[in-house]
């Protein structure tokens, strides 16, 4: 039976072929890719490596979202978990400046985890205690320098290479497709989003409403804290000013796009993604076109306007109407 | 449609409501197909069929809350066209939905003066309003607290509410659908009053139930919709109930399916230890402790007036609202119950009152609607595969005629009845040892009614025990070994064997009996 119009998925392949067109439209080398030092190059390669911080956001922004919440905090955690991983990089191991920086991460969640679950606060204001601390602590780790660092090995992170895919793609795809196994291939996913969709029945049904909320914003501090690693890699460093600066709303745009209602229930992980690679194609194209960067923001309004529009249902009932119209 | 005398002759010419050919499907399939209902002044019209037959599109077509395909619907002769809920209340009618949309967090007397508050100088006058709002609650007998958030009181008190609402700006028609589900027989009975108060002003009202003792009881006339269609429109006082059941269904319900036939004696008499034993069970302010004692197969009813404590008493069984007294014990262990988890570990299911706050997840399909209890036990780690989970909501789709028999639809689009059955089959699946039961046929046709207490019986006979909360006293007599009877919070009486009949719990349930249980 047809139910579902459109079809799940549709509007945001389409949204993203349709971007990477225009970008081929303005700059015909777009989908030129080269290979040098064993690194592909090229803007098509440019839009998964720059998009994957934002991805790795969105992947957890969406499950946070799923159960009816926000987290505006990761811009912030992304800026701790920089800081950490910066300042720590030339003086310990690898393995300990991972632990340290994704484990802040963890714990910045579990912080917004509790306000959230335990203490009833909304998600809205409880993260936003942390979006505006966060940068806070984030300083005063950075004391209030920019730190910079030598470390071949973190710097891998931003820019290495596997088997030629930039280290940000490999690293974002492997927590998709991790998240997907964990999440869809367990009862994980049912349960958020029946969370996320009706919280009292849900109890009442026996789901451990509470732990599944914690869970979700653990989930979203540890891939704040993984983008955060990631954009200080890039950089060889960390600002704590501007590490992740307004990128929950790119995250939170990325999930509106994919689909996800911020009144919760049903989600993608893939669609997130999907997302925020389309958000960061429009700013390649941008860039591309010569535009100033100013323009970014209203041509990046215009496109999740049109994005909403090709979802709304009442806007496909419209769309069933036009079509019958012949008959 | 013949011809026929009507309350008013002189009004007969033009009817108060005349809708012609409606139709409107969803996605392609038609909900309602061609339907025609005149509605005359001063005439209580019901408008029945099966569960999904079509009575709520209806009138949701006729006010506007969904765009209908085609269609007129005329008002004293002059078409209207009303876009929303608050148009057609512009129009003169004024609607109850199945599902009642107040808002909980507002006042009492906020949902009654929503969107029409009495103001003076662009601000709200408080106790103007107030006071209006103690008025027309006192129509309905209702002495309540019209200045505590509607959330607070009960589902029965809230549908309450919006009748009472809609009944003080219906101008012209009333429109009921389903809104005596949740009552009881007294509240019922002002219901009532109030309508006919309404009709002998000359308002037409519409009235969807699938009681149909209250049908014969207040009704005029009767049209009867089948699969979207229009089987016929009847006087009341013309159509034999066993051919009104015909036509609803389109089949003959056997005889003794369509009665509530006696329950049979109880082989397996229940032993005195009793199983599930709850001892002293009570929380301060909430319940009066009380003792409940239920061996395997045992089936207790929980009778008593609105308010009495029975919506209650299942939460603490169920352990949503946590005991501050009494203990339980299960097979002679003693148990913690601090949660709905907890309780369903040890093999208990809770169906709630409150179909649409807290039974159906909307958005969800039915398929994962009927797995989720079973599955939150099981835990995430141990998901059912899709393979199971389309076993087993199939068979409980075949098994409670579910319909449409579609596991993959959005429980939400379901009619209200098939909503009832899918959150039924949710706790059957998870084979429980003990359920709860409050108000486990609201809103569920006459067909199906039988089918789903036969059901029951049956489970009991296999061992399940039951708790079971009913508006409908000859429910609770078809399947109660026991009848306990509560009043402000506590247990009031306790009848078994002969005395389970519906006189005797009428008696108890009026008698100025001092409190058994302390
Ligand atoms: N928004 C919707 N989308 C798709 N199908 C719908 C929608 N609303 C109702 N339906 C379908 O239309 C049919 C008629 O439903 P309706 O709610 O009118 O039944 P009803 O007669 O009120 O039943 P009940 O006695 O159970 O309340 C059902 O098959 C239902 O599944
Ligand atoms: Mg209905």
């Amino acid at each position: 039976m047809r139910f579902r119009l459109p079809r799940k998925g549709l509007p945001q392949i389409a949204a993203f072929v349709v971007v990477l067109l225009i970008n081929f439209a303005v700059s015909p080398q777009f989908f030129d890719i080269r290979l040098q030092d064993g690194r592909l190059f090229g803007s098509f390669i440019d839009v998964f490596n720059r998009g994957a911080p934002v991805a790795l956001l969105s992947l957890g922004m969406v499950l946070v979202v799923a159960t009816r919440g926000i987290d505006l905090s990761v811009g912030a955690v992304m800026a701790i978990a920089g800081a950490i991983a910066a300042t720590l990089a030339d003086t310990h191991a690898l393995p300990v400046v991972l632990l340290a920086a994704l484990g802040a991460g963890l714990l910045c969640g579990l912080w917004n985890g509790i306000l959230v679950a335990v203490l009833g606060i909304q998600p809205i204001i409880a993260t936003l205690i942390l979006m505006v601390a966060g940068r806070g602590i984030a300083q005063l780790i950075t004391e209030g320098r920019i730190v910079t660092f030598t470390s071949p090995e973190l710097a891998r992170f931003g820019g290495g290479a596997i088997l030629g895919l930039p280290v940000p793609v490999v690293l974002t795809a492997s927590v998709l497709a991790v998240a997907v196994i964990a999440i869809r291939g367990t009862a994980l996913g049912l349960l958020i989003e029946a969370t996320g969709a009706n919280a009292r029945a849900s109890a009442l049904a026996g789901i451990e409403t509470r732990t599944t909320t914690i869970a979700v914003y653990v989930w979203s501090g540890f891939c704040a804290a993984l983008a955060g690693i990631v954009a200080a890699a890039d950089i060889l460093g960390a600002d704590a000013n501007n590490a992740g600066l307004w990128l929950e709303l790119d995250a939170i745009l990325a999930v509106v796009i994919a689909g996800s209602s911020l009144l919760g229930g049903r989600f993608s992980l893939a669609l997130a993604v999907l997302g925020a690679l389309t958000i960061q194609a429009m700013n390649t194209g941008i860039l591309l076109a010569g535009f100033r960067p100013e323009f970014n923001l209203v041509v990046k309004a215009v496109v999740v306007l049109l994005v909403l529009l090709a979802q709304s249902p009442r806007l496909s009932g419209v769309a069933v109407l036009l079509a019958r119209r012949p008959a | 449609m013949s011809p026929s005398p009507s309350p008013t002759a002189a009004t007969a010419a033009t009817p108060l409501l005349a809708v012609r050919g409606l139709s409107k499907s969803f996605a392609g399939f038609p909900a309602l197909d061609g339907v025609d209902v005149t509605l005359r002044h001063g005439e209580i019209h019901a408008l029945l069929g099966e569960n999904g037959a079509g009575k709520s599109t209806f009138i949701k077509a006729i006010t506007g809350v969904v765009t209908r395909d085609a269609g007129t619907v005329t008002l004293d002769g002059a078409p209207v066209a009303p876009r929303s809920a608050d148009e057609a209340l512009k129009a003169g009618i004024a609607t109850v939905y199945q599902e009642v949309n107040l808002l909980p967090n507002l006042t009492v007397a906020q949902n009654l003066f929503l969107g029409r508050q009495p103001t003076r100088f662009g601000l709200v006058r408080e106790v103007e309003m107030r006071r209006r709002s103690i008025a027309l609650l006192r129509d309905f007998d209702l002495d309540i607290d019209v200045g505590a958030p509607l959330g607070d009181y009960s589902v029965a008190v809230q549908h309450l509410v919006a009748i009472a609402r809609a009944v003080d700006m219906s101008a012209r028609i009333l429109i009921l659908d389903e809104p005596t589900a949740s009552l009881d027989a007294h509240e019922v009975e002002i219901l009532f009053r109030v309508m006919r108060n309404l009709a002998g002003k000359g308002l037409g009202i519409l009235f969807v139930t699938h009681f149909l003792d209250q049908v014969y009881a207040i009704t005029d006339r009767i049209t009867v919709l089948r699969n979207g269609r229009l089987v016929g429109e009847r006087e009341t006082a013309a159509l034999p109930r066993m051919e009104l059941i015909r036509m609803m269904l389109g089949r003959e319900l056997s005889e003794a399916a369509s009665e509530h036939p006696a329950k049979a004696a109880t082989e397996a008499a229940p032993d005195a230890g009793g199983a599930i034993r709850f001892e002293g069970f009570g929380k301060a302010g909430y319940v009066a402790p009380f003792d409940l004692a239920l061996a395997s197969g045992q089936v207790v009813g929980l009778a008593g007036l609105l308010g009495s404590g029975r919506t209650e008493t299942a939460r603490l069984l169920f352990g949503v609202e946590s005991a501050d007294h009494g203990r339980l014990t299960i097979d002679g262990e003693a148990v913690r119950l601090a949660s709905p988890r907890d309780a369903i570990r040890h093999g208990f299911g809770y169906c709630p009152e409150e179909r649409k706050t807290e039974g159906i997840v909307a958005e969800l399909t039915v398929r994962e609607n009927i797995v989720l209890a079973l599955q939150a036990r099981r835990g995430a780690l141990h998901p059912l595969s899709r393979r199971e989970q389309d076993a087993i909501a199939q068979r409980f789709i075949t098994m409670l005629d579910i319909r449409p028999p579609d596991p993959e639809r959005p429980i939400g689009l379901l009619s209200g009845g098939n909503q009832q059955k899918a959150l039924l089959a949710r706790w059957l699946a998870t084979e429980p040892r003990l359920l709860i039961l409050d108000e486990p046929t609201r809103g569920i046709d006459v067909g199906a009614h039988a089918e789903i207490i036969r059901l029951i019986r049956q489970l009991c006979t296999e061992g399940l025990a039951l708790v079971v909360i009913s508006s409908e006293l000859e429910e609770i007599v078809s399947y109660a070994d026991r009848v306990i009877v509560m009043r402000d919070r506590r247990q009031t009486a306790v009848l078994e064997g002969e005395a389970v009949n519906v006189t005797a719990i009428l008696q108890a349930i009026a008698a100025d009996t001092p409190p058994l249980a302390a």
